[in-house]
């Protein structure tokens, strides 16, 4: 049964690395860039349970400028995936300017609100 | 060569069909500004109630002082001696909107008084909620639903009690602002944009400024984005309008100094955040499920689903333990009594007195709604054909907005707005199905033209001489391809192909042509009594500013001005720094009328300080002069309806005072004041209510107006009629008795007073000559 699932659990994992491998190289420097992003809370995260909370926002506000970074990412990479039939006739070079507006939104909230 | 006539034809019907329904437009504007200037024309131009008035104080403030003076205002006119940090506590997005527009017409040399822009904001802005109306609608069920709608909720009566010329209240913009981040929510699902993700944060953050419902709007969406994941109707545009939109609305939200850190620390937020750890997971799943053949899916599903609820379990388990190791469950009070009716009513006795927070009646909903009642249900089940995102968050909507508005009646304002889509959405379906039919069934001719043109149509061929048909086929064409092409977005471009469809659908639908007309003429009655009901609501219900109380007898129109006399008396007679206390309903008019200083107001943020002054009501006059006396108050202001048969004055209000006061100091009790469980000021009263300070500065002399002292309010002769003030004494009464003024004599009064007592009770204290001054009272 446990070699059975490993078993599958490897066949998964190649198909996984095999199905990815065929993905774009743009696509792969966005998945970088969320990779990162979500990384980058993470440290902050411990950081958090390890030093502690105090200036909240400055937490916060860290925090929320990875994670909101992620997701604009995630979302830009939806929209530039040429396999997402919904946003066939979204051009490219739409789809990163409405991302650089909404990151440059969020960041200049995350500014205000750092303290 | 043909064809391109046609499609010039159908650009020129689009252009008439857009310029006239921008003019509608144009015109529900102007129909929603103008039906909320009734209280302008019948009374004047003030600003109304309570509330408002602070309000209106704060955005003179703003605009004498500027923004950075307004955010760091500490008040010390207020909650004595405690103060307020009004730029810490107020919901800013109302002060600031009209702060703007103010500040804007002066910079173009318009000089128009702070006063006036508060007064006109809520009527411009219920004009933008009305055309915010239409864009969801339209985004929802296309341009004719939202053009009923739009015009529905210009004047639907909920709306106009709070946004009447004068009504300068949070919900005033609120409204529009709730409207408007639905329509870009729903505008960001239909499109999948980031663009419109951005301008919905940014909605979102102007409705987070505007009023504490915001929490609807965060606890709604998420709502809806739960149930289209259950019913598998997830999609990337479904991620794309709800992922960014919760990251920054809720750093935008704790830009607002009165959120805060709440809108990361509260249950009513942590909604969102489980349902955006879900959305992630789901779109993860589906990331996997395409990107593998079927089969290993089906292995993966097993990892990552099992992956994933650990994580949600996980999650939960922390939420928990945050949720329980707060007091309240990490719910305020207000929002508690939302999900449990009978909350406040048991714990919070300050949020139980407001009549707005009260269970609403079965006829307010007909007072409030109308017609759309009636309308709402048709308008849910054509949501349902067919079922899009769109129509299933209207939905959602509607229902939540019904429950909440059936616990508290103030919530009837956010059921307004859904109603209106909702009967915008059954009325348009309505006549779409009857005029096709009568369409169909005029003669002859025109039915086979109509076929003709569904054909030629597809086929690029029309006749071009025929013009009258063209003319009948075209709000059909006009609207059938618009909702189609919201069906299915993936197809944009076939505008041919639905018409061809449309055509065949509404030979399926077609109705005789009496019962259609006659249908058709009963809607347009229906119209009719529901605006014949709104002017009715907006001129005779809802347009009373309350200040200023109006009545009509047989011998004409009598005018009740006695707040703003007594107010005008106050900052006239008294110290600029004098002290009035009353009961917290008239703080706010105090404030900003009389300019002196209070002890509580309509904020209610500290309930100790409110009973305080809720036992000082419902003492025995001499406990009450200490505890004024401790709070530095120079005068106390008592409202008095007695005499002119006003019913809001303090005596009605007056045992919520006692159960305030006994909330926090246990020796004031309800039943002392009740006889046999029954409120009664005549003879019946019992001692305890006899002898109350209010009762006494109510009714004090009232004797003197009629020989009777009949109280017109309670139906009743009150129950002690002479009686003189020992520790009081009256200073100002208003011409309709119905405000009255008293002062608190110094002490040394009060001890000549005692020394006197002890020697003879016939002798006249402060040389008075009233009649029944010589009647015994009770504290001598």
């Amino acid at each position: 049964m446990a070699k059975s699932t490993s078993k599958d659990a490897q066949a998964l994992f190649h198909s996984l690395r095999s199905a990815y491998a065929s993905t774009p190289t743009n696509l792969k420097i966005i998945d970088l860039y969320v990779g990162f992003a979500v990384f980058t809370a993470l440290i902050q995260v411990v950081y958090m349970a390890v030093v502690g909370s105090f200036p909240f926002n400055s937490f916060l506000s860290g925090l929320l400028s990875c994670i909101g970074t992620a997701v604009l990412a995630v979302c830009l990479r939806i929209q530039v995936n040429k396999e997402n039939k919904e946003f066939k006739d979204l051009a490219p070079e739409r789809a990163f300017a409405d991302f650089v507006l909404c990151n440059l939104v969020l960041h200049l909230v995350i500014m205000n609100f750092l303290g | 060569m043909a064809a391109s006539e046609t499609s010039k034809e159908t650009i020129l019907r689009y252009a008439f069909g857009n310029v006239l329904s921008f003019f509608i437009l144009v015109l529900i504007g102007v129909l929603a500004f103008s039906i909320r200037l009734f209280s302008v024309i019948k009374y004047e131009s003030v600003i109304h109630e309570f509330d408002p008035y602070f309000n209106y104080r704060v955005t003179q403030y703003l605009t004498k002082n500027g923004i950075y003076d307004f955010w760091n205002w500490f008040d010390d006119r207020t909650w004595y001696p405690l103060g307020r940090v009004i730029g810490g506590t107020v919901y800013p997005g109302l002060t600031l909107t009209a702060g703007t527009i103010w500040w804007l017409l002066s910079s173009l040399n318009i000089p128009l008084s702070v006063e006036t822009v508060c007064v006109f904001t809520a009527p411009i802005f219920s004009a933008f909620a009305s055309w915010a109306t239409y864009l969801l609608t339209k985004e929802v069920k296309g341009a004719g639903a939202g053009l009923m709608a739009a015009a529905l909720l210009a004047m639907v009566p909920s709306y106009i009690s709070r946004s009447v010329a004068g009504s300068y209240d949070n919900e005033a913009v609120a409204i529009f602002a709730l409207i408007f981040t639905f329509y870009l929510y729903i505008k960001t699902l239909n499109t999948g944009s980031l663009f419109y993700a951005t301008l919905n944060a940014i909605a979102y953050f102007y409705m987070v400024c505007s009023w504490g419902g915001y929490t609807f709007i965060i606890n709604l969406i998420p709502m809806h984005v739960l149930l289209c994941i259950v019913t598998g109707r997830y999609s990337s545009r479904l991620y794309i309008a709800y992922a960014p939109l919760v990251v920054l609305g809720t750093l935008l939200a704790s830009l607002v100094p009165v959120v805060g850190f709440n809108a990361v620390m509260t249950s009513e937020h942590f909604a969102s955040f489980l349902v955006f750890i879900i959305i992630h997971v789901v779109a993860l799943v589906y990331y996997i499920k395409g990107i593998l053949s079927p089969k290993m899916f089906k292995v993966a599903v097993t990892f990552v689903v099992s992956i994933g609820v650990v994580v949600c379990g996980a999650v939960l388990a922390v939420l928990i333990a945050l949720v329980a190791s707060s007091p309240t469950k990490g719910w305020s009070g207000r929002s508690l009594s939302l999900l449990d009716p009978t909350y406040a009513s048991k714990y919070i006795p300050i949020i139980a007195s407001v009549s707005e927070h009260q269970p609403p009646t079965w006829p307010s909903y007909f007072m409030d709604i109308n017609v759309l009642a009636f309308l709402v249900p048709a308008g849910i089940i054509a949501c349902f054909s067919p079922l899009s995102d769109a129509s299933s968050f209207v939905i959602l909507y509607i229902v939540t907005s019904v429950y909440f508005s059936g616990v508290m009646v103030r919530l009837m304002l956010v059921l307004a707005p859904a109603a209106c889509i909702m009967s915008g959405i059954a009325l348009s379906a309505a006549f779409d199905v009857f005029t096709r039919s009568i369409k169909f069934q005029l003669p002859g001719a025109t039915e086979n033209s109509e076929r003709d043109a569904g054909e030629t149509s597809s086929n690029s061929v029309v006749a071009q001489n025929d013009v009258a048909k063209t003319e009948k086929n075209e709000d059909a064409v006009k609207e059938r391809p618009s909702k189609k092409n919201r069906k299915k977005e993936k197809e944009k471009e076939n505008v041919e192909k639905p018409s061809v469809k449309s055509q065949i659908k509404k030979k399926l639908l077609i109705l005789p042509l009496e019962a259609s007309i006659i249908a058709i003429f009963l809607l347009v009655l229906l119209g009719a009594f529901y605006v014949v009901h709104c002017v009715w609501a907006a001129a005779e219900a809802y347009s009373a500013p309350s200040i200023v109380l109006t009545s009509h007898s047989h011998d004409g129109l009598h005018v009740f001005d006695d707040f703003r006399e007594a107010y005008a008396w106050l900052s006239h007679n008294t110290e600029v720094d004098d002290k009035v206390a009353s009961w917290w309903d008239y703080g706010y008019q105090t404030t900003a009328m009389a300019n002196r200083t209070v002890i509580v107001d309509n904020n209610t943020w500290n309930n100790t300080h409110i009973a305080t002054v809720g036992t000082a009501m419902s003492s025995p006059e001499k406990a009450a002069w200490e505890i004024f006396n401790s709070l530095d108050v120079k005068y106390v202001l008592v409202v008095f309806g007695g005499l002119v048969g006003y019913p809001s004055d303090d005596i009605n209000k007056f045992l919520w005072m006692v159960r305030i006061g006994g909330g926090v100091f246990p020796h004031i009790k309800e039943p002392d004041y009740l006889r046999d469980g029954q409120y009664r000021i005549d003879s019946q009263a019992t001692p305890t209510m006899l002898n109350c300070l209010m009762y006494k500065l109510s009714y004090y002399r009232f004797v003197e107006t009629d020989g009777k002292a009949f109280d017109r309010v309670r139906r009743t002769e009150i129950g002690k009629k002479y009686f003189k003030l020992t520790h009081f004494e009256e200073v100002f009464t208003t011409h309709h008795w119905m405000v009255r003024i008293y002062k608190l004599k110094p002490p040394k009064n009060r001890i000549r007073g005692r020394a006197k007592k002890s020697k003879s009770k016939a002798s006249s204290t402060t040389g008075t000559k009233r009649i029944g001054t010589k009647k015994k009272n009770p504290w001598h």
